[in-house]
């Protein structure tokens, strides 16, 4: 899998959306979560990142998701494309 | 000709007679405009009077000055209809020893004629007053259109005092209230903002998913059979509910249909309706915007309503009793059709009921419009965290995925499929509804009642618990 080259970020602050942000580090993984609906969903959330971040590769980086209510394929498709703009891939 | 004028707030205070542990009253009309209630706490704390209890029909943002009150002992008790979200939080936080009481609109009004509620002293906001206390909300500068909510107040507290930015020449002839139950008329330089008298919630819908279930409902009003001429409705101020009007407004152009009246809060949307020809009558309880403040002054078909003629329980004449439908909104409605408007799913204070348990209750058909989810949060729950409106008073929920029938409704449920409607049971939009979410956790709850809500009969209807404590 490629490296992560870049900070990069993806999604809105809007209703039903999540705000990615992810920058390459050098010793593993840091993961920053926030939700609306923490108390609701916060476990699921979490798997969710850990599994977008096995599946891509990512082994070093810091990551922030500020959920404001979005879906689950909402929250993935965000972290996909954050970690893919990290990479340089997509402008 | 003797005036009631008193020159200072504290003078008719103190004139009232208020002292430690008596209830006071005000009403909501000038909403998150309102600074009456802010100035007299801060008049009544400034005497040195403590322990009152705040019987308000509503609470918005603009007072929240009041939990300084409630934390300095000024106030230690709360009764009300209806509280804006920043309200919610600290009440749901504990910040009251005792439960607040919720009563509906209607419920309020029929427990303050009947004297389970005694008033010791109503302050009544009016924009505009003679020197012997006539009022209205219909002139002055914070104008804002009836004062429904006030006359309860104003018939039965034991001292009633008039508080006015704007002094008009005696008599003021069109009143809503009348000298002949006001002690004491102050003027202060300003009562309100009247940006603030504006609803936030006044404007249709934009989103799609919105107007796929006012379409739907419209089409649901058309196939109930209760669409013909006398036709009567309510609608709440909600995005999709407005919109739900303007769809209902086509089809009864279209199909001739006169109404008899619409009912309720009224907006701008139901006064073009009435222009339109498509109501005889508006019966206005509270005006939720410029349009309807201007059209109810001006247009004898508008009528002031009081908040007993509105939606009183056991009154001789509540208008929610001749509704034929109502559309309402909720946060949350369970698989019995019971809907919450107190609770955000988390289950912290953020509304109450006003009047949508009266308007319910009385409605021939009572239609809860709400989408399937909002953001990730599932509505249609297994139980609701707050019965603010009982199922045996809801009839259908929209949704835009489809109609689900109160299954005591079985005609209903008939007409609408045959009207080619998609009738669904309420399990299966719950079902479909977890599939696109997840299923939600259940939420923690604290260990002390929050708020007791009374439902029309006065008995505890439900109580609200206090959010988990920190840690």
């Amino acid at each position: 899998m490629p490296e992560l080259i870049q900070c990069a970020t993806a999604g809105t602050m809007e209703s039903s959306d999540a705000y990615v942000e992810i920058e390459p580090r050098e010793n593993g993984l840091e993961i920053q979560l926030e939700s609306v609906v923490f108390a609701q969903f916060g476990e699921d959330i979490a798997q969710s990142v850990q599994a977008v971040l096995l599946q891509q590769g990512v082994k070093n980086a810091w990551i922030s998701v500020n959920d404001r209510g979005a879906l689950d394929c909402v929250i993935r498709a965000r972290i996909e494309t954050a970690i893919r703009r990290a990479r340089g891939e997509t402008p | 000709m003797e005036t009631k004028l008193v020159s200072t707030l504290s003078q008719a205070i103190s004139a009232a007679g208020l002292t430690d542990g008596m209830t006071i009253s005000f009403h909501h009309h000038l909403r998150n405009g309102d600074y009456v209630l802010n100035l007299v706490l801060a008049e009544i704390a400034r005497l040195g009077i403590r322990g009152l209890t705040l019987n308000a029909s509503s609470l918005f943002d603009i007072h929240l000055p009041l939990m300084q009150h409630i934390r300095s002992g000024v106030v230690g008790k709360l009764q009300t209809g209806y509280v804006s979200a920043g309200i919610g939080r600290h009440l749901s936080a504990g910040i009251l020893a005792e439960p607040v009481e919720f009563r509906s609109h209607g419920t309020r009004a029929a427990d303050i004629a009947a004297g389970r509620v005694p008033i010791d002293v109503a302050f009544i906001a009016a924009p505009a007053a003679d020197c012997r206390g006539n009022c209205t909300g219909k002139l002055g500068r914070a104008a804002c259109g009836s004062l429904g909510y006030a006359i309860p107040d104003a018939l039965h507290a034991k001292t009633v005092i008039v508080i006015t930015d704007t002094i008009l020449p005696y008599p003021l002839a069109d009143w809503s209230i009348s000298e002949a139950y006001v002690d004491y008329v102050v003027q202060v330089e300003e009562i309100g903002n009247p940006q603030g008298i504006l609803s936030g919630t006044t404007q249709i819908t934009r989103d799609p998913v919105g107007l796929i279930m006012a379409e739907l409902a419209a089409q649901a009003i058309a196939a109930s059979g209760l669409l013909k001429d006398g036709f009567s409705f309510q609608t709440g101020a909600g995005g999709a509910s407005l919109a739900a009007a303007a769809f209902l407004k086509e089809i009864m152009l279209r199909e001739h249909i006169q109404g008899s009246f619409a009912l309720g809060g009224i907006t701008g949307y139901l006064v073009d309706m009435l222009r339109a020809g498509c109501f005889r009558q508006l019966m206005d309880v509270q005006c939720f915007d410029l349009d309807a403040v201007s059209s109810i002054r001006d247009d004898p078909r508008h009528r002031e309503i009081s908040a007993i003629h509105y939606a009183a329980p056991g009154s001789r004449g509540a208008v929610t009793d001749s509704l034929d439908v109502v559309i309402l909104g909720a946060t949350e409605i369970d698989t019995e059709f019971n809907v919450n408007v107190h609770t955000d799913s988390a289950g912290c204070l953020m509304g109450g009921s006003g009047g949508h348990t009266d308007a319910a209750a009385g409605a021939a058909l009572t239609i809860i419009i709400a989408p399937l989810f909002r953001a990730r949060l599932p509505i249609i729950t297994q139980h609701v965290t707050c019965i603010s409106t009982p199922g045996t008073s809801v009839d259908l929920l929209v949704t835009q995925r489809g109609l689900a029938v109160n299954p005591a409704k079985p005609e209903l449920a008939r007409r609408l499929q045959a009207a080619g409607l998609p009738v669904v049971d309420i399990h299966r939009l719950k079902a479909q509804a977890e599939s696109i979410t997840g299923v939600p956790r259940p939420v923690p709850r604290g260990s002390r009642v929050a708020a007791n809500i009374l439902g029309r009969d006065g008995a505890i209807q439900d109580q609200v618990m206090t959010l988990p404590e920190e840690g």
